[in-house]
């Protein structure tokens, strides 16, 4: 029975979970928080992590009923994400693996969280749909790979929502993401803008550059509420999303779809994935704002995988990189 | 509302559209029905589905006449969201071609299969190019092979609902990514396809090659740079 500890940390998060054979025994999380208008910067972020680092770790195995002994591996975000704010939250992870003498396993953030959410909701073989502040990419999995059919080929679909948030001063709490949702519940008039497939791939900047041009104007003039803005861009981009979705999984076959990454817990966009899905006899997989949003128990969960088909990082290589594409990991613990 | 489609048959679901096929005035024939999407709001998907259904007519016709083989184009029927095309008969996709070719064979036997049809590919997307048409979604689920009487090897381009005309290096140089991309993805001898790919391509588009290739290499090097955070 593995029980893996799992420090994450590489953006605005900082989770600490600990698993065991599947089961999450404890999660506690904290976010840093930057007032409206504001996005969060690597050196504020990392102190965040560095401040709460010791009471979260005490909250995990103080719920998790468990004593450091018995930990089995200390898993830690490798990367992708931020420089400053990874290396202060595994600096934790390594110095905990040091004093209690473990070994330790650096895990690709997204890896973690496609391991996470099969888990969770017992998705099989789906094409994952991977939607973040920093990330936005179409996976499936093939010959030991969980691959990237498509992707963002400039920001991520979050960073997007993020700055289209800042724009109307939102608040940033519990985040700007969740508070345009709200929004956009209210809204219902469609402002045309630009939409971008390239085949599977997607691009956000033409639309977000063209939002922060004319979003003064349309509601100076009165044409457009903000709820309508945010109903206008969420209906846009999501769309984007569901259609590379839909193309990987004609090309590859596949009757699956598992939605990961923080813009996972938005239901407007879970329930126009559910409608695709249903229009093609397909299946989907979501999870809440629990295990969608950056935590600790997906890293201890992908590590653990890693560890018991006999992997352990070597102490030289316990380093953090900022960029880190989901198709490097070879994938040894599924066979299939 | 949708009418039935009399004497045909529902062949598969694709990306955008369902395939039905059956015969019209008497030839063989594929329907593509972008059906109402019912996941996007209306507005959105009457626009998109119309554009889609323009650039692929208009597509198809302009690729047959740049020399690239894609079905004959029958009827457009913007009220119902179809087009009526050629039925590539006793063709597949050359992902499955590709598929089909591994099974049972060393790599280098599946090679000796599997070159000339990389070298099509590069030939007709080079002539495509030369006449400034983008096809926009470059898969092997894309791309029908078949044979003729001659047992020559046939390639038929479909699927342009993502195209357009577009001169500039940027694009083109795009579109070959996002068919290397695709290859990788989906094929394991992918690394040794698309060089063929391209040798053909050089040689079908000669005068702007060394320009797109450039603007490909610079695209692809974006993409390996793109910081991912989070
Ligand atoms: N003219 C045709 N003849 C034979 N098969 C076709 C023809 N057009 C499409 N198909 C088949 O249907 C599939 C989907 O068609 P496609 O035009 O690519 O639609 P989508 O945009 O939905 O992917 C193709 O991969 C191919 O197998
Ligand atoms: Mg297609």
């Amino acid at each position: 029975m593995v029980i893996a500890i799992g420090f994450e940390g590489s953006a605005n998060k900082l989770g600490i979970g600990i698993v065991k054979e599947g089961v999450v025994l404890s999660n506690p999380r904290r976010t840093y928080i930057t007032p409206p208008g504001e996005g969060f910067l690597p050196r504020e972020t990392a102190q965040h992590h560095r401040q709460n680092a010791l009471i979260v770790l005490q909250e995990a195995l103080e719920e998790a009923k468990i004593k450091a002994e018995d930990v089995d591996v200390v898993c830690y975000t490798k990367g992708p994400g931020m420089g400053a704010p990874l290396v202060s939250t595994s600096v934790v992870a390594l110095t905990v693996a040091q004093l209690w003498n473990k070994p330790v396993i650096g895990v690709n953030h997204c890896i973690g969280h496609i391991e996470m959410g099969r888990l969770i909701t017992g998705a099989d073989n789906p094409t994952v749909l991977y939607v973040s502040g920093g990330n936005t990419q179409v996976i499936a999995y093939a010959r030991k790979r969980y691959r990237i059919f498509g992707e963002t080929i400039d920001i991520a679909v979050g960073n997007c929502l993020d700055r289209f948030a800042r724009v109307l001063k939102l608040s940033n709490d519990p985040s700007p993401g969740y508070n345009i949702e709200q929004m956009a519940k209210k809204g219902n008039k469609l402002l045309k803008m630009p939409y971008a497939v390239k085949g599977m791939d997607v691009s956000f900047s033409g639309i977000l550059s063209f939002m922060e041009e004319r979003a003064q104007g349309l509601l100076d003039s009165g044409e457009y509420t903000p709820e309508d803005l945010c109903f206008s861009l969420q209906e846009t981009i999501f769309a984007m999303l569901v259609e590379t979705t839909e193309r990987a999984m004609a090309h590859c076959e596949s009757s699956e779809v598992l939605i990961v990454g923080g813009v996972g817990c938005n239901l407007r966009l879970q329930e126009m994935m559910g409608i695709m899905c249903s229009e093609r006899n397909a299946k989907l997989f979501a999870t809440d704002e629990r295990f969608c949003i950056d935590n600790g128990a997906m890293i201890a969960h992908a590590g653990s995988e890693m560890f018991k088909h006999g992997w352990k990082t070597p102490w030289n290589e316990t380093t953090c990189t900022q960029r880190y594409r989901t198709d490097e990991v070879e994938v040894i613990w599924r066979d299939d | 509302m949708s009418s039935e489609l009399e004497g045909f048959e529902m062949m598969k679901q694709g990306a955008e559209g369902r395939l039905f096929r059956g015969a019209y005035l008497g030839k063989p024939t594929v329907v593509k029905e972008r059906f109402k999407k019912m996941y996007r709001h209306p507005d959105l998907d009457e626009h998109l589905t119309k554009d889609r259904i323009k650039a692929e007519a208009r597509a198809i016709v302009r690729s047959k006449a740049a020399g690239v083989r894609t079905p004959c184009l029958y009827h457009v029927d913007f009220n119902q969201r179809r087009l009526y095309m050629e039925d590539i008969v006793g063709s597949v996709t050359v992902k499955k071609f590709i598929k089909d070719s591994l099974i049972g064979c060393s790599d280098e036997e599946a090679m000796v299969k599997i070159k000339p049809v990389a070298y099509e590919i590069g030939s007709i997307i080079g002539r495509l190019h030369a006449h400034h048409i983008i096809h926009g979604d470059l898969t092997t689920s894309n791309i029908l092979y078949s044979l003729s009487e001659s047992s020559k090897i046939v390639l038929t381009l479909i699927d342009f609902g993502l195209s357009h005309i577009d001169n500039s290096a940027e694009d083109k140089g795009v579109d070959l990514y996002v068919l290397e991309r695709a290859l990788l993805s989906t094929h394991s001898n992918a690394d040794k396809m698309f060089p063929i790919i391209l040798q053909a391509y050089k040689k079908a588009n000669s005068q702007e090659s060394k320009t797109i290739l450039a603007k490909f290499e610079e695209v692809r090097a974006r993409g390996r740079k793109r910081t991912m955070v989070g």
